[in-house]
């Protein structure tokens, strides 16, 4: 090959690197970082996470279970042992009749009795609001599960294969809904979040409580929305409207 | 009144050794349980994700209640006064701590990372009562033992007093801790009362009485060990006491639940529409547990028997068995409400009562829970001067 020939195709191959470059920049460098955290920046206090379901959006489908399954690795049951982190809980008012379906996870209290009780110090809640289980000090012992008022922890019955790196689980540990953690800290919602617009229902809604400019900091203002078990006064992140 | 001797068992009976082999096997068997429940995990139990807590939790905690219990004798004897049970305040603090060491290995042992118990023992967060209950028990180990070197050796006997005092007051505590583990818990209908911890020390003070009783006879007869009437007269009539008080205490519990109407449901659930649960609560918590041993240690006809006596407190334990299993599986059993005055369910058996059905490995730990403390108790006495030579009724008498 001719000198002037390789000096064309490295110009070529230069050109399409510096045009993808510009392409993806954008995504990559621009969009993203306007919410991730830095990896060296710890979360802070002055964000509350939280997830506002709108009931009435939300019927049959089960795009935000899946999504779950598909994004940490968690199977779909099929025994009373296996672990599950959201389920759609379908409602009857005994009055009047009327029903929703309402998706329930781990309802990241500010005040969760899960963290409580925990004799390790395993359950704890980050500065953010995020509700997680350390599975490094976690012993088993299961008194999250007897104090969680939203049976949204599972405890791990068997091995596990195929896992998430992202989300480590562990047999004999017990586990709940991290709010995709993960996704969170690089600046991304939570898959159930992205999964139910993806669906065209958008009634999951992901931001920062704190902040009075988020969709849900301005819809929970606006519109009147209720937290489960309200009266225990755990003060949730996540709210329900329509119910 | 002249010092009643204690000495060791002989121990090499036929029957003794074939106690401890009965024992030892029954030990053997559930640590084999438990490597099967580390190994492949939890699946191998009756356990899930709305049954968290299980048989092994059942046998684990009414041990530990009945070990607070097991303490009563020699509480009587250093912190009452009371002289004449001073000879079985030995034998008393050896039981509650073999009792405890037995819930325990339990309790450690269903734990879903046992492996992790160095863990349990350096990280504590100190809102959870879970983590002073690792303290009150470790403390329990060290007062009752300090006690028991107090009343056993003669260079302790003036520290017998304040050590008695130390423990008595300990597993006051104690119970008190193992009862809130219950009563803390305000989301389930099925608990979330103050009410939890009084009711478990008196529980703790029928089960430890019964278990000691039966030890005693057990050891006595076993021995060949005189043991007068008069002293079991006694603990037959604090026994009666304790069951009563008992019953009491789950009837105030039961008929303030029903005078609250959101726990209208649980209460018709366990009362009137749980199966299992209703069966155990009424036929053998109440009615074989308590009303049972009661006509057995009251009776006129019966109670001057000392096989009514034994056979009151086998009831007491059986009976304090099917209350733990009611009050720890029931309590499960009953669905959780999410939103009241809503119908719910969902593919996470929302709203509906859970079913439980005990597997043989998750058993046969909790028996052995039973039968290390057991076989502690045996190994002791033959070991060291737990027991009396003669309780007859003239002994110690002038």
């Amino acid at each position: 090959m001719s000198d002037v020939n390789r000096g064309r195709r490295q110009f070529i191959g230069w050109g399409a690197a510096a045009l993808g470059g510009l392409t993806l920049a954008p995504g990559v460098m621009l969009f993203a970082p306007a919410q991730a955290r830095a990896p060296e920046e710890a979360a802070s206090s002055r964000v509350r996470w939280g997830l506002l379901i709108d009931t009435t959006q939300c019927d049959g489908c089960t795009a935000c279970i899946e999504a779950c399954r598909r994004e940490n690795h968690v199977a779909a049951p099929s025994r009373k042992t296996d672990p599950q982190w959201i389920r759609k809980v379908e409602l009857k008012d005994l009055r009047s009749g009327k029903t929703h379906s309402a998706p329930v996870m781990c309802q990241h209290c500010e005040h969760p009795p899960c963290v409580d009780v925990c004799p390790t110090g395993a359950s704890f809640k980050r500065a953010d609001g995020i509700v997680l289980v350390d599975r490094h000090i976690c012993i088993g012992c299961r008194y999250c599960m007897m104090a969680c008022p939203y049976k949204a922890r599972s405890f791990v019955h068997e091995a596990l294969t195929d896992q998430n790196p992202d989300v480590p689980r562990g047999k004999g540990c017990v586990e709940s809904c991290t709010l995709c953690v993960h996704r969170v800290d690089r600046g991304r919602n939570p898959a159930c979040v992205e999964a139910c617009a993806a669906a065209g229902r958008n009634a999951i809604v992901f931001g920062d409580l704190n902040d009075p400019n988020s969709e849900i900091a301005k819809r929970v203002a606006t519109y009147a929305s209720t937290q489960i078990r309200a009266d225990l006064g755990l003060n949730p992140g996540v709210r329900y409207q329509g119910i | 009144m002249s010092a009643i001797a204690l000495r060791e068992i002989e121990g090499r009976s036929a029957g003794y050794y074939g106690l401890l082999a009965g024992l030892g096997l029954i030990m053997l068997l559930g640590l084999g349980s438990a490597y099967t429940m580390e190994e492949h995990g939890h699946v191998v139990t009756g356990m899930d994700n709305q049954i968290v807590w299980g048989m092994p939790h059942v046998f684990a905690v009414f041990l530990i209640v009945a070990a607070s219990g097991a303490l009563n004798v020699a509480s009587i004897a250093s912190v009452f006064g009371k002289t004449e049970y001073k000879p079985l305040s030995p034998l008393s603090g050896l039981l509650a701590l073999a009792l405890l060491a037995g819930g325990l290995m339990v309790l450690v042992l269903d734990l879903g990372r046992p492996d992790r118990l160095v863990v349990a023992m350096t990280h504590y967060n100190f809102k959870s009562i879970f983590a002073w209950n690792v303290f009150l028990y470790n403390g329990f180990f060290v007062i009752v033992g300090a006690y028991l070197w107090a009343m056993m050796d003669y260079t302790g006997t003036r520290y017998v007093r304040a050590a008695g005092m130390a423990a008595f007051l300990w597993r006051l505590i104690l119970t008190t801790g193992t009862g809130s583990i219950f009563g803390f818990l305000a989301a389930r209908q099925a608990y979330d009362s103050a009410l939890l911890a009084p009711m478990f020390i008196v529980f703790s003070l029928a089960y430890g009485t019964a278990i000691f009783l039966l030890t005693l006879i057990a050891a006595c007869r076993g021995a060949g060990r005189e043991l007068g009437d008069a002293l079991l007269k006694r603990l037959r009539g604090l026994l009666a006491v304790f069951v009563a008080a008992s019953l009491y205490f789950v009837a105030v519990f039961h008929v303030t639940n029903l005078y609250i109407t959101q726990h209208d449901g649980f209460e018709r659930f366990l009362l009137l529409e749980g199966g299992v649960h209703t069966f155990l609560f009424w036929t053998v918590q109440v009615g074989i547990g308590g009303a049972a041993p009661l006509v057995l240690l009251l009776h006129p006809a019966l109670n001057a028997r000392r096989g009514a006596l034994v056979l009151a407190s086998a009831l007491v334990v059986i009976g304090g068995l099917a209350q733990m299993y009611v009050t720890i599986i029931g309590g499960q059993a009953y669905p959780l409400v999410l939103f009241p005055g809503m119908q719910e369910t969902s593919g996470f058996y929302d709203g509906q009562v859970h079913g439980y059905a005990p597997s043989l490995p998750e058993t046969m730990l909790g028996l052995s829970g039973i039968a290390v403390a057991l076989l502690i108790v045996a190994v002791s006495v033959k070991m060291l001067r737990f027991l009396p030579e003669r309780l007859a009724d003239t002994a110690g008498e002038h």
